[in-house]
């Protein structure tokens, strides 16, 4: 492969941002669909790498360890860009059509920069083995993500910005001073050497902590969820999209690589994988109850997200836990299952939801009429996006509950098997609650805004790859098992 | 081409891709749907057929499978047991689709109602030739999917609640089934319908696991089988139009469940080892209660097709019932129960229809000498009615005949004092129907809803006399080698249970 491709790669969408904000307002569109064809369509070319090759491992600007920054995809960070990749060109195609409704126009030229701010900094979130770097890029993403709440310029929507911004800010403050302890500790800021030197103190033990609470409540994950629901929910459609499929995912992928990597050999994972499965049980509990009997549609899909992140939070307790390495295998290939399929099937209802709103001026499912009729492509849209959230075959949502499932009833911890049996049932509740009210007719209410082409097509192409990536298993558990030498699961990193 | 791979896929497809196509046709091509809905129906009857002429007379293997990436695959085989149900599945789909045309013609929505019309019998027949567990719990979800909308054709309010109410109860079945599926595939490693006796070779520690597991398959099989106390959705559901109920009570939902049932029982545990683990005997015990339950809920009900609904409650267990005995006579009752219940319950309904459509009635104390209005109708609701009862020559006397002696056989004589009951009660709740139908006088003139050269239409009275016809044939020559109860017999052989 060509070696400068990822750096480029990484500093794409920031030459992108510049080159937007230089733009004058009317062409700044144009500017940000071109940035998001490239970028999506340059993380296939490093996928294809790692998959023919062996992880990408290499220091930005040629500068040596410790000086320089390392650089490191493996297959868990291929299957996190390829989901950025997919569901920022779709929804960057989705805000094109979206941003030019005359309601939306003024928002356009602040939207382009910001977008792919945020996107650039997901890019390198997942490719980095920096832990201060990481930081740096937590912050990018939610102060990026925060501003683009606020574009809806609402008081609802500011409030939630404000109430994002402030946990964000303190997730990554807790965060720094997390990677402070672990410099002074060990000198290192790389992943896998800190990995190595890291001694079993009390101070790596406050870290830890810190750590990862500040990324728990970056993520959502119950109790820390009390800001996502407002701030998903009065976005702009194609926001509210990348803030659930890819912006919480960027938090947990960091989480993910500090338990499973970084403090790998200490006891702290291992003493409290359990507490982070009882959390998961009661997200999936209070986030699927919530969205049962919340009545505006974009709360019902926020909390269904609060909901869906305990399925993904289940990974903590099996991978620390005592279990067959075989079924840690099954374990880890569930959870990047459930990470892909949550994220295009939620970017789907998101996208789906803003095409209903603005086909029936309302956000009230009770007031919703002839959807069914006015608008057949996004019902249908909504109906495939459910089927894969609830985790019915065939979908990647069944793939991410059989995956896990096994590996609970595997590992004896039986009470973790609620978190997918009941889940699975309080989605399907919630899924069908919304459904039905499409079906709800009424000759009298007439379709009542327009819904352009690029708006509907997109969110059916993400539902559809949400339900097709349940047919080819065996890439995606390659990636996420054969490349990924994560320590946790036996590997030896770079 | 090598047919063998081909024809399950394609017996699949054929009811798949109309109803796909049917979706983005416009209401007003009525000619075009019904044409693609038809065709696609007789291409799998007369594929079913070919498929179970192979297998009978050839010995040839219908399989189709894929990987999956779940340690298990998707697999599609016709074995003896399959082609039961496909059979009837294809059977019934032909002739409910007529009906439907007659009974939908010029109501709102046909599109979609065909449309999923036809992926409910995609389901249903997938799940009649699902090779393993989890491709049996593939088609087993999609078939709540389908039938959902279904339920809430008609878009009113207490149409939606019965569809709420019907998905709590499926959804919990299908989670339920979900869990029994992955647990037994982590105890024991992919399983197959084929390989039967995988569970024995595993030590007895884990015995009391397996019938944890027994549980909860029954369970989830059980909602969709109606088995009490899961049945409560069933009556529910009769808010849906008649076809629906038709289809929904004759061939795929219950049946689905019953099958599932019949599954777990021969093909994955094993009747025999199901027995020693002492499973069969709550299942029996299950299973009478629904019979009883069933029976006097029906009594109480005046409205016609919720009578019906307590009917099947009552009526698909004796197919439980007849797995849960250990004797061969029982093992072919309850496979051949899955065909014979399907072709009178389905003529039951289509004839309520009628009642329904023609003159306006449903409640069974308006119809008053409805009989001598429709003639046909009314004799075919009789002949189906006698024959649930257990009249012999009828198909439903076969069903209970062979469930008797494999009582006895199985050394449980009270079996035989359980149908006696059953048949009286089935009496009760049927012979009032018909006495009122044929006897009474009629309180008022008749409000006619659709007028037509004969007392219905003539696609509302070929479909019930269809299958009217075949339960008497059925009973009449149940000897023969082809008819429902030798194919069962050969079934029964063919899986070691009959000698």
């Amino acid at each position: 492969m060509w070696t400068e491709l990822p750096g480029l790669f990484l500093l794409l969408p920031f030459a992108g941002t510049g080159l937007v904000f230089l733009l004058p307002n009317q062409t700044r569109p144009y500017g940000g669909l071109l940035a998001a064809i490239l970028l999506f369509l340059a993380p296939w070319a490093i996928a294809a790498d790692v998959y023919t090759n062996s992880p990408i491992d290499m220091n930005l600007g040629g500068w040596p360890q410790p000086l320089g920054i390392g650089i490191y995809i493996d297959g868990l960070s291929v299957l996190f860009l390829l989901l950025t990749a997919v569901v920022g060109l779709l929804v960057s195609v989705y805000a094109w059509s979206y941003f030019s409704l005359p309601e939306n126009k003024t928002k356009e030229p602040h939207f382009w920069p910001l977008w792919l701010i945020l996107w650039g900094g997901l890019n390198a979130l997942f490719s980095t083995a920096d832990i201060f770097n990481t930081y740096v890029l937590l912050e990018l993403v939610g102060i990026s993500a925060a501003a683009l709440t606020a574009l809806a310029g609402n008081l609802l929507s500011l409030t939630a910005a404000l109430r994002y911004f402030l946990v964000a800010v303190a997730g990554s403050l807790a965060f720094l001073l997390g990677v402070g302890f672990i410099y002074a500790q060990t000198g290192q800021l790389d992943m896998y050497t800190v990995a190595q030197s890291a001694p079993d103190t009390s101070l790596m033990a406050a870290a830890f902590g810190l750590i990862s609470v500040g990324l728990m409540s970056k993520t959502a994950l119950f109790p820390f969820h009390f800001w996502l629901p407002p701030a998903h929910g009065n976005a702009p459609a194609p926001i509210s999209a990348a803030l659930s499929a890819l912006v919480i995912k960027g938090s947990f992928f960091v989480l993910l690589k500090f338990w499973f990597v970084v403090f790998h050999g200490l006891s702290g994972p291992e003493q409290t994988g359990w507490i982070l499965g009882i959390l998961a049980l009661a997200a999936t509990l209070w986030g699927s109850y919530q969205a049962l009997i919340q009545s505006r549609l974009k709360l019902i899909i926020a909390y269904s997200s609060v909901g869906q992140l305990g399925y993904m939070f289940l990974i903590f307790p099996l991978l620390s836990g005592v279990l067959d390495p075989g079924w840690k295998l099954q374990a880890w290939a569930g959870c990047g299952y459930q990470v892909l399929s949550h994220g295009l099937a939620k970017a789907a209802l998101f996208l789906a939801a803003g095409n209903l709103i603005q086909a029936s001026g309302t956000d009230n499912i009770h007031q919703l009429r002839n959807i069914a009729v006015c608008l057949p492509m996004t019902s249908f849209t909504m109906g495939l996006a459910g089927v894969s959230l609830m985790g019915l075959p065939p979908s990647g949502g069944f793939m991410a509950k059989w995956l896990l499932l096994q590996a609970i009833l595997a590992s004896g911890q039986w009470w973790l098997a609620l978190v997918p049996v009941l889940g699975g049932l309080l989605t399907a509740g919630y899924i069908f609650r919304l459904l039905s009210h499409t079906f709800v007719s009424d000759t009298q209410a007439a379709c009542y805004g327009r819904v352009f082409w690029g708006m509907d097509k997109t969110a059916l192409f993400l539902a559809l790859s949400s339900i097709l990536i349940g047919f080819r298993a065996q890439e995606v558990v390659f990636f996420l098992q054969e490349r990924t030498p994560i320590l946790a699961l036996g590997g030896g990193g770079p | 081409m090598n047919l063998n791979f081909w024809l399950p896929l394609i017996v699949l497809a054929s009811s798949l891709f109309p109803g796909l196509i049917i979706f983005f046709l416009s209401e007003e091509r009525s000619t075009l749907r019904t044409a693609l809905n038809l065709t696609g129906a007789t291409l799998k009857v007369v594929l079913a057929h070919f498929m179970a002429y192979r297998l009978l007379v050839l010995g040839h293997v219908h399989e189709a499978g894929f990987g999956m990436g779940l340690g298990s695959m998707f697999v599609l085989r016709v074995d003896f047991l399959s082609l039961m149900f496909l059979s009837l599945s294809s059977n019934l789909w032909l002739v409910t689709t007529l009906y439907a045309v007659g009974y939908l013609e010029g109501s709102p929505n046909r599109s979609r109602f065909f449309g999923f019309f036809s992926l409910c019998v995609t389901a249903s027949t997938g799940v009649a030739m699902a090779g393993n567990p989890l491709t049996l719990f593939i088609f087993y979800e999609f078939l709540t999917l389908v039938t959902y909308p279904l339920v809430v054709h008609r878009e009113t309010g207490p149409a939606l609640r019965a569809g709420r109410t019907y998905l709590w109860y499926t959804v919990f079945g299908g989670s339920m089934v979900f869990l029994g599926v992955v647990w037994l595939q982590t105890l024991a490693g992919p399983l197959d319908f084929a390989g039967t006796g995988v569970l024995q070779t595993l030590g007895t520690e884990h015995h009391f696991t397996l019938g944890l597991i027994f549980g909860v398959l029954i369970t989830g099989f059980g909602v969709k089988a109606a088995l009490v106390p899961l049945h409560g959705w069933l009556p529910v559901a009769m808010i849906a139009p008649a076809p629906v109920s038709a289809l929904l009570h004759a061939v795929a939902v219950v049946k689905a469940g019953a099958f599932g049932i019949v599954r777990t029982v021969f093909d994955v545990y094993g009747r025999d080892f199901a027995g020693q683990l002492g499973l069969l005997g709550p299942l029996a015990f299950v299973a009478v209660l629904t019979i009883i339950f069933g029976s006097l809920q029906a009594i109480a009900q005046t409205d016609l097709k919720k009578r019906l609904a307590y009917s099947t409650v009552s009526q698909i267990s004796y197919i439980t019932l007849g797995t849960a005995l250990i004797a061969p006579f029982s093992t072919v009752a309850a496979i051949v129960h899955l065909v014979h219940q399907g072709i009178m319950k389905i003529t039951l309904f289509f004839c309520a229809g009628n009642f329904a459509e023609t003159l306006g009635l449903h409640d069974i104390r308006e119809m008053k000498g409805a009989a001598r209005r429709m003639p046909l109708t009314g004799v075919l609701f009789t002949t189906a009615a006698m024959g649930m009862i257990g009249v012999p020559p009828l198909a439903g006397f076969v069903s209970k005949w062979y469930l008797g002696l494999g009582g006895l056989g199985a050394g449980q004589n009270w079996v035989v004092m359980i149908l006696v009951l059953s048949s009286l009660l089935n009496a009760v709740y049927f012979l009032p129907v018909i006495s009122t139908l044929w006897f009474e006088q009629p309180d008022q003139e008749w409000v006619i809803m659709r007028s037509s050269r004969f007392e219905a239409p003539w696609t509302l009275l070929l479909p019930p006399l269809l299958t009217a016809a075949a339960s008497i044939l059925a009973g009449l020559f149940a000897a023969w080698t082809w008819s429902p109860l030798g194919v069962a017999r050969q079934i029964a052989s063919g899986m070691g249970m009959w000698p």
